[in-house]
């Protein structure tokens, strides 16, 4: 049996250390040193990353990005929950449906990034205009608020659709006898969501919540293509301030200290969600 | 057993599909008007038709192989990732040996890895090993999340299938290799065209690692389009163009594995 495991496990563990292990050990080298390119690097120790958690510009993307991914998610899940529930459970309609709603995830995300810029811009984008005649003043360049409030709006409009899809796949695969029973006992709307809905949706909306956290604070193509992290550093999230670290800066070491830091908060967040959310409900 | 609709919930979700297309219209409506009008008003039907912008794209042959290299890399990975992940994630759902959560969890991990945090090694170790610059290094490179997501969605559709399956064809004299593929993989084959789906869906839509990978000889679509982004004046019509067509191929996978993505989505954990 072991040498089973080993050879049907052997492709993955493969590809896996060329494009993560490899890759995660070098950044980790790279972070413990002052590393500029072209000269030799000198170890330091721990000061990249004690440097990076003093960095006010860092602390502040990464406020953001909490920001940002508290926002999405307390938006995107009751929306795309509300969403799948009032989906027909059959009929025609079904199949054009899921293709829309399939639509927006399949778009690359700068196009979303691009599909957004022209509709938003101030010069050619139909948002500007539709608000102007309505009597607001909307800038998604020159206000902070408005370009923040247009991601997020943008990351709603992309991935809600996901949350549907697999709220509503979830929502196909409860067992129409628990309903019945439920009607038998003439359970009131409330009480059915409450008690049979919502626990065997828990799964569901567990990998929902996960997904849409890990890709919140993944996000980079969007924000960057509409705003650039702007205006100002407004909106730079996480991924924006550490790409530019990364292609910008010139200290290599710190940069990596950055990307380490970054993935670390993200699988921490991760973990704690994932505990909290299977221990929830389990009573 | 239908229960009817109320008229409520079908206006709410009318107004969420308008809503859900009125950007991807107006992305539409811009691909089909000339710079002029873009520029000078705002119309919701372009004034002076035209597909300019679209033949200007079709005859232009960077265009063409940046959408095939796109197709192609998208598919190599999709295949590599499938090769790879079943096997894996077969052995995950039938046998506990030692460190098999660590080495799940630690799969798993990938799955959230910031690509940000990986772009200088991974153009390091794709220059040292000479793959820098091919369609096979961005294929490689998608592996980082792609991989772990369709084990992690592949074990859950396999730890579905009872195990007494496998135990009797082995009695009846199936030898591994035929059972695997005469009676396991038919099993799972909605779990596989969902993972399919969901690796075609993130390699197609990627444009930082895929970006940082490549140079002259491979150029993704996604690049292409933020290049003639930056490329000094802004030629929204043709980028909406652009934009249009790489929409295309996701809206057919959909349509074909829509059935399946639903059955799928109910069955395992995604």
């Amino acid at each position: 049996m072991k040498n089973k495991v080993l050879v049907l496990l052997l492709p993955s563990l493969l590809l896996m250390s060329i494009s993560a292990f490899v890759p995660l050990m070098t950044v980790l080298n790279y972070s413990l040193h002052v590393l500029f390119s072209g000269s030799i690097p000198k170890y330091i120790g721990l000061e990249n990353y004690v440097n990076a958690l003093k960095d006010p510009a860092f602390l502040s993307s990464m406020g953001k990005q909490f920001l940002f991914c508290l926002e999405i998610l307390l938006i995107e899940i009751p929306m795309g929950l509300a969403l799948a529930l009032l989906l027909p459970k059959r009929g025609i309609m079904i199949g054009p449906i899921l293709v829309l709603l399939g639509i927006p995830l399949l778009i690359p995300w700068n196009v979303v990034g691009i599909i957004w810029r022209v509709f938003a811009r101030e010069d050619i984008g139909a948002l500007p205009v539709i608000f102007s005649k309505l009597g607001f003043f909307y800038n998604v360049s020159k206000v902070p608020a408005h370009a923040w409030w247009t991601i997020v709006i943008m990351d709603v409009w992309h991935w809600t659709p996901l949350v549907t899809l697999l709220c509503y796949a979830g929502l196909q695969a409860i067992p129409q006898e628990f309903y019945q029973a439920a009607r038998v006992d003439s359970a009131s709307k409330i009480a059915t969501f409450r008690y049979i809905t919502l626990p065997k949706l828990k799964y569901v909306l567990i990998i929902a919540v996960l997904l849409r956290c890990m890709d919140a604070f993944k996000i980079y193509d969007e924000p960057f293509i509409l705003t650039a992290g702007g205006p100002g550093t407004s909106t730079e999230l996480l991924s924006i301030f550490t790409s530019r670290q990364v292609i910008g800066g010139f200290n290599m070491g710190y940069s990596s200290a950055v990307s380490l830091i970054y993935f670390i908060v993200v699988l921490l967040l991760c973990y704690i969600l994932y505990t909290v959310m299977t221990k929830i409900g389990e009573h | 057993m239908r229960k009817k609709k109320s008229p409520v919930s079908i206006i709410v979700l009318m107004i969420f599909f308008i809503l859900l297309l009125v950007p991807i219209y107006w992305m539409i409506n811009t691909s089909f008007k000339t710079n002029t009008e873009i520029q000078r008003s705002m119309t919701w039907v372009p004034q002076k038709f035209t597909t300019k912008n679209y033949t200007s794209i079709f005859i232009s042959k960077l265009w063409q192989r940046s959408f095939l290299q796109t197709l192609e890399y998208v598919v190599l990975n999709v295949a590599i990732v499938l090769i790879a992940a079943v096997p894996a994630a077969y052995t995950f759902s039938r046998w506990k040996f030692k460190g098999h959560q660590h080495l799940f969890f630690w799969l798993l991990t990938n799955r959230m890895a910031p690509g940000a945090a990986f772009l200088v090694p991974m153009f390091t170790l794709f220059s040292v090993i000479g793959l820098f610059d091919t369609i096979l290094a961005v294929a490689l490179a998608h592996c980082l999340f792609n991989l772990p997501l369709a084990i992690w969605i592949l074990e859950g559709f396999m730890r579905g299938i009872p195990r007494a399956i496998d135990e009797t064809a082995f009695i009846d004299g199936y030898g591994f290799m035929k059972f695997f593929g005469k009676i396991f993989l038919p099993l799972i084959k909605q779990g596989i065209a969902v993972t399919a789906f969901f690796c075609f869906m993130f390699s197609w839509v990627e444009l930082l690692l895929s970006r940082t990978l490549t140079a002259v000889g491979t150029k993704p679509i996604t690049v292409s389009l933020t290049r003639s982004l930056g490329a000094g004046g802004w030629d929204w019509g043709l980028i909406a163009a652009a934009g249009v067509l790489t929409m295309i191929p996701g809206a057919v996978v959909v349509y074909f594995v829509r059935n399946y993505m639903v059955k799928g989505f109910a069955m395992g954990r995604v």
